[in-house]
């Protein structure tokens, strides 16, 4: 009775030929289709190299002018504007201008992507008890599954380049965004939903005027998480190729190199500081009559 | 103006995952407790038919879980029933599609909720126009009309306001104008008021009453507060349980609670102040046409009346008491009956005065103070003894105390 001291286990070949099964099958899903999904991404991918192209070409001055222009409007804090210039000359001024644009150009590509995928999925959740019990366990997995597990079928399927890494870097910051967009529809006060369906609403008016103005400060937050979440997978979609702040970060590690890395690691760190300031500050505005009601 | 506007009829209401399997119970008159047990199922609302006319305002009244908003939510199917209908003039609105019933709602009723239920992201001048936007109504029209109706409720000068900016009244009063701005027929207010201060929440009432003697809406109201019914009500329906107890106007409901449970409602009213002259005054049976002093001793002799009320072809003209008029010499008994031969010459009682206003004239009196409307026309009688026995405390409607439920 071998099974009491030792586990029983599949024998070394059985568990080669699932190995071999599995892998021949994907290696052959992927050489026939593989074309077709990069064609797919294509206009992603022309999307995202225009961006880049528009960050790194125009005049860093110009560049900078914009953002603070952006930090104003979105905060109006004297500030944080005044802050978020002098960081962005640093970066410059350390050389890291082009790798900050580059990383920048894939977040916004990435935040911009999960908004889109996700608030629908989100919206979808809060209408659907069901939806929500079978998306809820994959996000699940999602945020717990290590990120190079599932970048091996990704560059499987589309090898090394920018959009595995967006997939990626997709995969790994889109769940809050979802979450707290279901969440936030299923908290929205429920007198309010009556009247709202009191005056004779349709669905769409409902969701339009109702559930998502309500829903904002949740979703807002959710999108604040993605946009973090994103720039901390930086560094490990460089390794398939993603370029920007965190190719420097990788060869510092395999070439101990103190000093870059502490720059391009508080370069990635700076930019995190600005997204969240200024979303942060942006919702706190847009939302300042929401909360605090009377009764 | 009685023709009816909204009837239910034979509604039933259960909450539960599989409501239409249990009716048999409900039907068998099990009470909600024991449905709750057996079948985990909660009976909301048993067996209601109502009947509301146009042009009144019908308060539903009951305890805190008695089933009032979920009755008040099947008028614009916010609720479904599990059986039974709603009519609203003479269409059942049971069997509307989708896009009808949202018709319905834009068009003919409009509702006011306890937590006013505005939008906290909207101005309070968009949240008025809400309804009209819904129905895709122009910017610049429903502007219009909002800021209008925001004037008619006392908010003019707030109209770029935020919610969370004003106070509760002055929300309510936004949610009110929201809820007349889409000129609906039909008013539902679900404890409109309830979550006010006491003094605000009587400042509403007045401003309900006062817009209703314009508008003439239909208003049903609900709310938990006998006095808020009193005050408002033209009927009043009682609610226990998720069952009719009683439906009346509010001097029914006052005078002859049906039973325990609305004497117990009635118990701590203020029956001086809620009860106006004409619901508790006696027909003035006796009268005389009589134009001199001797005419009238004559015809109260052969009828035998202390007291009388002469009413000649030119209308009412006063209240006469025997032993008064015995006083006088004989030689006066030939001229014209005047002010100072009517006891009530200096009284003024009208049917609508509230009886905690006419009592101090009533006590004064020896004889019975005649009641006289506006036009000068002889309506009832008012007596000591009326009064005293309206005041009295009410025998108890049932055998004794009933023991008090808790929950
Ligand atoms: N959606 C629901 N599901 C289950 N039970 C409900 C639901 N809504 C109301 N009830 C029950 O129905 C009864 C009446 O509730 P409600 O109409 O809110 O009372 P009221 O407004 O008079 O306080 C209560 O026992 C309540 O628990
Ligand atoms: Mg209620």
């Amino acid at each position: 009775m071998s099974w009491i001291t030792e586990f029983p286990q599949l024998s070394r070949s059985e568990l080669l030929t699932v190995r071999k099964t599995l892998d021949e099958a994907y290696r052959e899903f992927s050489r026939s289709h593989g074309e077709a999904i990069e064609n797919f991404f294509d206009p992603l991918l022309a999307f995202l190299v225009w961006i880049e192209n528009l960050l790194i070409s125009t005049p860093w001055w110009l560049v900078i002018a914009i953002i603070l222009a952006i930090t104003h409007f979105a905060a109006r804090s004297l500030k944080l504007t005044i802050g978020v210039g002098i960081s962005l000359f640093l970066i410059g001024f350390f050389g890291m201008w082009e790798d900050t644009m580059s990383t920048l150009s894939i977040i916004t590509v990435c935040t911009i992507l999960s908004i889109v995928l996700g608030v629908p999925i989100g919206i979808a959740m809060a209408k659907s008890n069901r939806i929500q019990a079978i998306v809820t366990p994959i996000l699940d997995v999602m945020q717990t599954m290590p990120a190079f597990v599932y970048l091996i079928p990704v560059v499987m399927l589309l090898g090394i380049g920018k959009i595995p890494g967006v997939i990626a870097v997709v995969i790994y910051a889109i769940p809050p965004v979802i979450r707290l967009t279901n969440l936030g529809i299923r908290l929205v006060d429920k007198e309010v939903l009556e009247a709202a369906d009191a005056y004779g609403v349709t669905s769409w008016q409902r969701l339009w005027n109702v559930q998502l103005p309500l829903a904002m400060p949740n979703i807002m937050a959710g999108v604040n998480q993605t946009i973090m979440m994103a720039l901390a997978m930086v560094v490990i979609a460089s390794m398939i190729g993603v370029k920007g702040l965190g190719q420097p970060v990788l060869q510092s590690i395999t070439n101990q190199y103190f000093t870059q890395g502490l720059l391009n690691g508080s370069a990635i760190v700076v930019l995190a500081i600005i997204f969240d300031r200024v979303s942060q500050a942006y919702a706190k505005r847009s939302q300042r009559h929401m909360g605090g009601r009377h009764d | 103006m009685t023709d009816s506007l909204i009837k239910i009829e034979g509604l039933y209401k259960l909450f539960g995952r599989t409501p239409a399997k249990h009716m048999g119970l409900v039907k068998q008159g099990l009470s909600k407790d024991e449905i709750l047990k057996k079948t985990g199922h909660t009976l909301g609302l048993k067996d209601i038919n109502l009947d509301i006319k146009r042009s009144e305002i019908y308060v539903i009244m009951g305890l805190s879980g008695s089933g009032k908003s979920t009755l008040i939510r099947h008028f614009n199917r916010l609720i479904d029933p599990t059986e039974g209908k709603v009519v609203v003039e003479g269409q059942d609105i049971m069997t509307l599609n989708d896009a009808e019933l949202r018709e319905f709602r834009r068009k003919k009723m409009s509702m006011v909720f306890q937590r006013f239920g505005l939008l906290p992201h909207k101005t309070v001048v968009e949240n008025v126009a809400f309804g009209l936007k819904v129905r895709g109504i122009g910017k610049e029209e429903r502007q219009q009309k909002a800021t209008q109706w925001l004037a008619d409720v006392g908010l003019k000068g707030y109209e770029d306001q935020y919610p969370s900016q004003l106070s509760g009244g002055q929300q309510q009063r936004v949610g009110l104008a929201r809820a007349l701005c889409t000129d609906a027929e039909i008013l539902l207010m679900d404890e409109a008021f309830s979550a006010l201060d006491p003094l605000i929440r009587s400042e509403m009432q007045d401003q309900l009453i006062e817009l209703q003697e314009k508008l003439h809406k239909t208003i049903i109201f609900i709310t938990h507060d006998l006095d808020e019914a009193l005050r408002i009500g033209d009927r009043i329906a009682i609610l226990r349980d998720g069952e009719l107890i009683q439906v009346g106007a509010p001097a029914d409901i006052l005078l002859h609670p049906a039973d325990d449970y609305v004497e117990k409602f009635v118990r701590d009213v203020n029956r001086a102040r809620a009860l106006s002259v004409d619901t508790v005054m006696k027909p003035a049976k006796f009268r005389i046409s009589a134009e001199t002093v001797g005419e009238a001793l004559k015809e109260m002799r052969t009828s035998k009346h202390e007291y009388a009320y002469n009413v000649t072809g030119d209308g009412y003209q006063g209240a006469l008491a025997l032993d008064q008029l015995e006083e006088l010499d004989k030689s006066e008994y030939g001229e014209l009956l005047t002010d100072e031969h009517y006891y009530d010459s200096d009284v003024n009682v009208e049917p609508d005065a509230v009886i905690e206003e006419v009592i101090p004239e009533t006590l004064d009196q020896e004889y019975p103070i005649p009641v006289v409307d506006e036009e000068g026309k002889l309506q009832g009688e008012l007596s000591r003894d009326t009064i005293a026995e309206v005041l009295s405390p009410q025998p108890e409607a049932g055998e004794g105390e009933e023991t008090e439920k808790t929950g």
